[in-house]
């Protein structure tokens, strides 16, 4: 574990939990960064202690606060249901049980905006740390510190090396790749996460390469 | 950061730099972050504490499961009775800070949102009767930071894995370091301070009633201030404690791995599972949390983990 000095003397945050509302903040933050904004419709599944002590620590209003872009220090997040009702955000919450093996504190996106729609799964670790499982099926390991990178591309070969090469052409330093697929010759999802955050023009040279699906730009979680 | 007080405290000594700098020098290689970048972060923390304590003091608003709210207040309001203006004034803040926390008010998780009263409780108090500059408690900062590090690295900082030891217990430790620096402490002092204050502090339990960050979290927050304190005090006169401090909180990380489940967050023992902890709970609409509560006391398990941190 690499313990950074802001994880000891922060997150600067909207109490009472660092799991329960910084932790779910983030995820609802991170799952509309995902989506390329805040969604229409969002059916939020809450699994564990997330279901169980929620209500206490405001952890609907801090998913619904970060499915409108709000962070974990922004003090909206106290009327943030109001304001997604205000935004035209409609926002479901259910009580769902993932099982013994999921942790506490996880929670399970449908989300929609205009034509897109994703499934996010994700949990809450502990000191307003998160960690993304599962995106549309294909299980990842995305932290949101760091700025990420979400590729859905056609399974051939040469498109990990380049979507590699192109960033380090930006001189951007990859911190961690992974790759996984549905199946061989269908879909493989890439996550990567860089030193620096990726640049607009690199994301639309992206963009325009015939063998990429989806692309979404996750911004550095800041607080 | 570091993984251990001693290669943190060498490391300095072989730099010549201060136990702060080290810190400082630590975090911009780590992330690349530039030197000033951190040291404005550190002014902010510190002035979103003084908001969150000025707030707590002067309102009384309540939580939403009114458990707390204007207990800080009161003892404001009420004075120094037993040892003085500062004591009073540290356990105030303290409170105020979770008070604020626990209403969805602004706050710095140091190093847990649990345990968010006990820096600001110390630090701006002793701000105040020991003449610190701003400049001064932002390096106080940096070394409460290294020591945070340190414990999460070697035991923990969440009550989930080791109990209010790690949270509150942690927060204390790190108070106490940087009071120590702050006065002048050798850095001999400063190990000193760490391992006195933890070793005050190991097996105390998490147990939060109704599995909110309120009640006992509050007044834990308060008196593991006064540990602190009472821990830089005793360093800075040089009384020693024959065990180095690694090693104590090498034990602190074990006594939260033994720990029963129960007592890690889960609102499953302790004050939480009292009978009134248990009516508290249904009263706040946590009938299923009561039911765990009643199978944990019966047979002694819980293989469920719930409850904030």
């Amino acid at each position: 574990m690499m313990v950074r000095l802001f994880d000891i003397l922060g997150p600067t945050m909207v109490g009472p939990s660092s799991s329960h509302t910084a932790g779910a903040c983030r995820l609802g933050y991170v799952v509309q960064a995902i989506l390329g904004g805040t969604p229409d419709k969002a059916e939020v599944g809450l699994h564990g202690s997330f279901a169980m002590t929620g209500e206490g620590h405001g952890t609907k209003r801090a998913v619904a606060g970060g499915l409108l872009g709000f962070q974990p220090d922004d003090p909206r997040l106290r009327d943030s249901l109001d304001r997604a009702a205000a935004a035209g955000l409609e926002v479901d919450f259910s009580v769902i049980d993932l099982g013994e093996a999921a942790h506490p504190n996880s929670a399970r996106f449908t989300v929609r905006r205009g034509q897109d729609s994703v499934e996010i799964e994700g949990c809450s670790i502990g000191g307003g740390q998160i960690r993304i499982r599962e995106i549309d099926g294909f299980p990842v390991d995305l932290s949101g510190s760091l700025p990420t990178l979400v590729v859905v591309a056609d399974d051939v070969p040469g498109t990990v090396a380049q979507v590699s090469g192109m960033l380090a052409d930006a001189g951007l330093n990859l911190a961690t790749a992974r790759v996984d697929r549905t199946s061989r010759g269908g879909k493989a999802l890439m996550t990567l996460e860089t030193d620096a955050p990726v640049p607009d023009e690199l994301l639309a040279d992206l963009s325009a390469q015939d063998w990429v699906h989806w692309i979404r730009n996750i911004r550095q979680l800041n607080a | 950061m570091f993984t251990s007080i001693s290669t943190w405290f060498d490391s300095a000594a072989e730099d010549g730099v201060t136990l702060a700098e080290a810190v400082l020098h630590a975090e911009v290689s780590e992330t690349g972050v530039p030197a000033e970048d951190i040291m404005e972060r550190i002014a902010g923390a510190i002035d979103v504490m003084r908001r969150a304590v000025e707030d707590g003091m002067t309102s009384s608003e309540k939580s939403p499961s009114g458990m707390t709210g204007g207990r800080a207040r009161r003892l404001d309001n009420e004075g120094p009775r037993l040892l003085g203006d500062s004591f009073t004034a540290l356990l105030a803040r303290a409170i105020a800070t979770l008070e604020v926390n626990a209403r969805m008010g602004l706050i710095v998780a140091a190093p847990t949102a649990g345990a968010a009263g006990v820096v600001p409780g110390v630090l701006l108090t002793l701000q105040e009767t020991r003449d610190w500059s701003d400049a001064d408690l932002a390096k106080g900062m940096l070394v409460a930071g290294g020591v945070g590090a340190v414990i999460a690295e070697r035991a923990s900082i969440s009550g989930a894995a080791g109990g209010c030891q790690a949270e509150t217990g942690s927060a204390a430790a790190m108070c106490a370091a940087a009071v120590t620096f702050l006065e002048g402490g050798s850095p001999e002092q400063v190990s000193q301070a760490v391992a006195l204050t933890i070793q005050g502090m190991l097996g105390l339990i998490c147990d939060p009633v109704a599995g909110l960050v309120e009640i006992p979290c509050a007044y834990r927050n308060a008196t593991a201030g006064v540990q602190s304190v009472a821990a830089a005090e005793m360093a800075l006169a040089g009384l020693d404690f024959p065990i180095p401090v690694d090693e104590v909180i090498d034990v602190m990380g074990d006594v939260g791995r033994k720990m029963d489940v129960r007592y890690r967050e889960t609102a499953l023992g302790g004050l939480a599972a009292t009978a009134t902890g248990q009516r508290i709970a249904e009263e706040a609409g946590l009938q299923q949390l009561v039911q765990l509560q009643l199978k944990g006391r019966n047979r002694g398990e819980a293989s469920a983990r719930f409850g904030p941190s």
